[in-house]
């Protein structure tokens, strides 16, 4: 918002360009759980367009994005999130739908300061970024400009480099004041995590998902149930992902063509679905432990039986009556 | 003589979540020409902001946002493009 303004401000026209990989922290949860309803469900990146006066293009990049989180040459940060392969990728994206004909855009420009994240935001990794993206020296930081060698647009004069700035280490007090010089009273959450890869619990949840599949690979729907519910692991070749409230049930439910799922039919309660192998011998052991873990948190935990649904993606339906499992006998390390 | 009516399209977004009716939305109306009309129907609440947004600042028109049986209805005028 800072950089694209204090370019503006130099006569230059500025479009806004933002990546979808699947992992933005948007709308989505909010989106899902009932208890956010009052929350205002709004993109934050469309808004600050919307502020800032430009077109924004939203792009999706779900599909070219696994390579990057699958091998990342650069490594993973703290968790999963490979924070400088990830701006590599974008840099490159951006520059490559810039230098279009249709858009013939002159260079790009990015919010980073140097020092402000320890993995993607360092003094070493701003030439790799530029380097490695193919973007050179077309590729400009108006708020830490002066604490890096001249680029293309500001040797050329395209940009004046005295309007740029110094910014630099993890405080944001110089952006606030700079935010507050423009005039914004509204803007993200400093520091806030845009990205699930940066979340301890998400990262935990993605690294059981590859390790029970034997495989890095993905799709959509996976990542999007990670986000979603209580996910519990009781066996290796199965886990439940329980729905906490409302929301998460209705949107639970939109997978019952894809999953087996468990529902409550004797109390309030959730619905869950089951991930895994029950074509095993011991399937009916399996699915009765699934159904007393769900039994477990409905309003019906203290009864001696629950009746609970089964039903399978095939449509096909039964009926079980089970005892909910004590929550002494819940193993802390089933959660995911 | 009677005033030719606008080409109306359709487009299915249920259970895609925010940003993706966005940018399905951006996507088909790339495709269409100014004046043609887009339904776009959505489960997921957030269109109702983002919808309208990404339209005012690509310079669309958002005719109506309908919500029926838990789906959201938005109806689109295709601007100059």
């Amino acid at each position: 918002m800072l950089a694209t303004r204090a370019i503006q401000d130099q006569g230059i026209h500025v479009e806004g360009i933002n990546f979808y990989t699947g992992f933005c922290v948007e709308g989505h949860t909010h989106a899902i759980r009932r208890k956010d309803t009052d929350k205002e469900k709004r993109n934050n990146a469309l808004w600050v367009a919307e502020q800032l006066g430009i077109k924004l293009h939203i792009i999706d990049v779900i599909e070219e994005y696994k390579e990057v989180l699958i091998n990342p040459k650069h490594g993973y940060g703290q968790h999963l999130n490979p924070c400088l392969d990830c701006k590599i990728f974008m840099v490159n994206k951006a520059q490559a739908w810039a230098w279009m004909e249709e858009n013939q855009f002159d260079f790009i420009i990015t919010g980073e300061v140097i020092g402000q994240r320890p993995k993607s935001q360092r003094k070493a990794t701003m030439p790799i970024i530029a380097r490695e993206s193919g973007a050179d020296d077309r590729l400009l930081r108006p708020l830490c400009a002066k604490n890096l060698p001249p680029t293309l647009p500001e040797r050329e004069g395209w940009v004046d480099r005295e309007k740029l700035f110094k910014f630099g280490g993890r405080s944001r007090k110089p952006q606030m004041e700079l935010a507050a010089k423009f005039g914004f009273t509204e803007y993200s959450q400093p520091a806030g995590g845009c990205c699930f890869l940066t979340d301890q619990s998400y990262s935990d949840k993605l690294g059981d998902l590859w390790r029970t599949r034997g495989s890095k690979n993905y799709d959509l729907d996976d990542i999007m149930l990670l986000k979603v519910g209580r996910h519990l692991r009781p066996k290796p070749h199965f886990k439940i992902i329980v729905s906490r409230e409302e929301g998460e049930n209705n949107y639970l439910s939109g997978y019952k063509n894809e999953y087996t799922t468990v529902s409550i039919l004797s109390h309030k309660g959730p619905i869950a679905l089951l991930d895994g192998d029950f074509s095993r011998e011991s399937s009916e052991e399996d699915m009765n432990l699934a159904a007393s873990i769900v039994a477990r948190f409905s309003q019906g935990r203290d009864e001696k039986e629950v009746k609970v649904l089964i039903r399978q993606k095939d449509g096909v339906e039964r009926e079980l009556m089970v005892t909910p499992l004590p929550q002494s006998s819940v193993d802390p390390d089933w959660y995911v | 003589m009677t005033e030719q009516k606008p080409t109306v399209h359709e487009l299915n977004a249920r259970r895609m979540l925010c940003p993706l009716p966005v940018i399905r939305t951006q996507d088909k109306i790339k495709t269409l020409s100014s004046g043609e009309i887009l339904r776009v129907i959505c489960t997921d609440p957030g269109v109702k902001a983002d919808i309208p947004t990404w339209c005012r600042i690509n310079g669309h028109l958002v005719l109506e946002i309908e919500e029926k049986h838990q789906e959201i209805y938005v109806t689109i005028e295709v601007g100059n493009q």
